[in-house]
């Protein structure tokens, strides 16, 4: 494939500008050499590193006698594979604890620091934003396809397979074929009880969720300057679910807000300057774009998937297989797997678990809003709830805020820190041919364990759910 | 990485879009810090929930070829479903579109892609699965597919992952020889941004 030749034409106006939008800012400031019809190298600033993708990649590098090229550049933690019950450290599952063991190994090896237990750890996606480890303009990555997360700060951030993660370790750079630019516009404003995740759910059922495959997602309009980092982190989170390669937002007041003072971020006159540079990596007025998508959010009711992937999702208030082609044989499979008829409405559908955590809906705000609803409330007899943060820190701040406690008399189970239930590959599962409705980010087949029923909506919509014991909207508890 | 050049073989089909690599490897079995081993648990819920699932039908035995509808390969960025791919034989996928990441990720384990057009997919999908035997061949030098009765099609193929899919290249070298350059970049961005870490 040949070099894309620098964009000057945009694909709506079709109009010719050499004004340029971020995502080519940041891919042209690390493009380190491009040979011609070869991909560029690319230069990556940081990755984090978890247990799951990584222990192959440190063997690669090993077998051939590379030491890791710049360890500044790396952090680990661990995540996916780990327990959330109280007295975690002990890992009672023999390979979960030899992957976590290799990746102690690892690190003291080739000199990178880990968030181990009672050090910081945490999910990935949450413990690098909450350092001040991701920054505006650098490139990201990590084994792992939430790492468009750090989009939220106007990052590149993308996910890679563990050969990739080897390159990096090895090389501090990677092959890659410059993306396509896509512009997300959210119009208009949210709705009470509707939230970033209804948003970008409403998105990935509008393009599917291969609609943006090859590009990188910018997301713009008042609603996204309106957002926090936590909302902005939710919907970058969420852009794989679309195929995009990554999906970013500009800084701005609130990113450096958010930024200042944490520990990793720059201090002094290297803020002012920092700041800066930020500023301007922004896509210039008129920047083209490869596709340009608007969503409007005046009218949007919260959402919920009803399939077997993020894109067969509808609002509360629409019915299962809506938005699906008539007699596609995908929905059917989905619908026939989810034990739902084609039409049947979604309010009132009984649910047998609840989950609020994940990379997507993990941090304290998602925790706070949970605990709106739930205060004073009980989780319905039949539904076993799971609070989960997304790192030490959080579970540290919602205990100060007195988070716990509201979860705990509501009958939800406040846990330690981790994947836990979006992933079923620890402890945590839902159990086979139960439904649980969750602020995770995938649905697939058996994604929250073998047989079971995976229902995604906004942490609120979860907890509103939970109380009632069937799919609910959590708008009347927002309604002031 | 071992050379691909052509492969001859009996076509597996699965009629399916949007096959995740979930679906290609559940997360259950990606405790492993191993590169090999996965094969045995590829596609484990399809194969243990529905008796005609093709990698259940003895016909398909040893089938290097899997044909799968649209984007295939979406979802985690788990190599595993790549390992998982290749330890049970299978050599080729051929789909009308592929996720991007399982993209890069079959590219550094010889496993090879192959696009072609709606219409072709779907006629192959439906003949695999109807005929006993239906054998392909991939040819990556000449970038065709000749489907049985010498019908050929073309395909593109990027000219950089062809050279090393066809010599068993890898990356790390290749960036390594270009080291200078790597640390005259890092030397000119340092003027404006540090590593966080350091």
């Amino acid at each position: 494939m040949t070099v894309k030749s620098p964009q000057t034409k945009d694909a709506l106006s079709g109009k010719k500008t050499t004004a340029r939008n971020i995502v080519e800012k940041i891919w042209e400031s690390h493009v380190v050499r491009q040979n011609e019809g070869h991909p560029a190298l690319f230069a990556i600033d940081l990755m984090l590193v978890h247990e799951v993708t990584s222990a192959q990649a440190f063997q690669e590098i090993e077998k051939r006698g590379i030491n890791v090229a710049d360890p500044t550049r790396v952090i680990a933690t661990i995540d996916h594979s780990i327990p959330t019950r109280q007295n975690r450290t002990e890992i009672y599952d023999e390979a979960a604890r030899a992957q976590v063991e290799a990746l102690r190994n690892n690190c003291k090896r080739h000199g990178i620091r880990l968030l181990d237990f009672d050090g910081g750890q945490g999910i990935v996606h949450v413990v690098g934003p909450e350092l001040g480890l991701t920054q505006p303009g650098m490139t990201i990555v990590c084994g792992d396809s939430h790492t468009s997360t750090h989009g939220a700060f106007g990052a590149l951030a993308f996910g890679v397979g563990t050969s990739e993660v080897a390159h990096v370790l090895a090389t501090g750079c990677l092959l890659q074929q410059s993306p396509k630019s896509m512009l997300v516009e959210f119009r208009g404003r949210f709705r009470k009880g509707v939230f970033a995740k209804d948003a970008v759910l409403k998105l990935i059922a509008e393009l599917g969720i291969g609609g943006a495959t090859g590009h990188v997602i910018e997301y713009t309009g008042e609603s996204v300057r309106a957002m926090s980092m936590e909302e902005r982190m939710t919907v970058c989170n969420m852009s794989i679910e679309c195929g995009a390669r990554a999906g970013l937002i500009a800084p701005d007041a609130t990113t450096y807000a958010y930024l200042n003072g944490k520990e990793h971020a720059p201090t002094d006159e290297n803020w002012d300057k920092a700041v800066a540079y930020w500023n301007s990596i922004q896509s210039d007025p008129g920047a083209p774009y490869d596709k340009r998508v608007i969503i409007d959010l005046d009218e949007l009711r919260p959402m919920i998937t009803w399939g077997t992937n993020p894109g067969q999702g509808a609002q509360l208030t629409e019915t299962a297989g809506a938005g699906a082609a008539v007699a596609d044989a995908g929905r059917d499979r989905a619908l026939q797997y989810v034990k739902l008829e084609n039409g049947q409405p979604l309010l009132g559908v009984a649910v047998d678990w609840a989950f609020v955590g994940s990379c997507t809906n993990g941090r304290i705000e998602d925790l706070r809003i949970a605990a709106q609803v739930l205060a004073g409330q009980k989780v319905h007899e039949r539904v076993t709830f799971y609070v989960v943060p997304g790192s030490e820190s959080v579970r540290t701040q919602a205990i100060a805020e007195g988070l716990d406690k509201v979860f705990e008399n509501a009958g939800a189970q406040f846990r330690m820190p981790g994947c836990s239930l979006c992933l079923a590959m620890n402890d945590d599962k839902v159990p086979e041919g139960l439904r649980c409705i969750s602020s995770s980010n995938r649905n697939f087949v058996g994604r929250q364990g073998p047989g079971s029923i995976t229902h995604l909506a906004s942490p609120a919509t979860v907890a509103a759910s939970a109380v009632a014991g069937c799919i609910t909207s959590p708008e009347s508890y927002f309604a002031k | 990485m071992e050379p691909v050049k052509t492969i001859n073989s009996q076509v597996l089909p699965i009629a399916m879009k949007d096959i995740d690599t979930d679906l290609i490897i559940p997360a259950q079995y990606l405790t492993s810090i191993s590169r090999g081993g996965y094969g045995e648990n590829l596609f484990r819920r399809l194969k243990d929930g529905d008796p005609n699932f093709a990698f259940n039908q003895p016909k398909y035995k040893g089938a290097q070829i899997l044909v799968a509808d649209d984007n295939f390969g979406c979802g985690s960025s788990r190599e595993h479903a790549v390992w998982a791919l290749r330890d049970a034989g299978i050599k080729a996928v051929i789909s009308k579109s592929f996720a991007d990441i399982f993209y890069n990720n079959s590219a550094k384990n010889g496993l090879l892609l192959v696009t072609l057009p709606a219409e072709v997919i779907d006629r192959i999908l439906v003949e695999a699965a109807a005929a006993e035997v239906y054998v392909v061949n991939v040819d990556l030098a000449g970038q065709y597919i000749q489907l049985p009765g010498d019908e050929r099609h073309c395909f593109t193929f990027d000219d950089f992952r062809k050279y090393c899919l066809l010599n068993g290249l890898d990356d790390i070298e290749y960036i390594r020889s270009y080291e200078q350059d790597v640390q005259a970049f890092r030397a000119k961005q340092q003027s404006y941004f540090q590593p966080v870490l350091a």
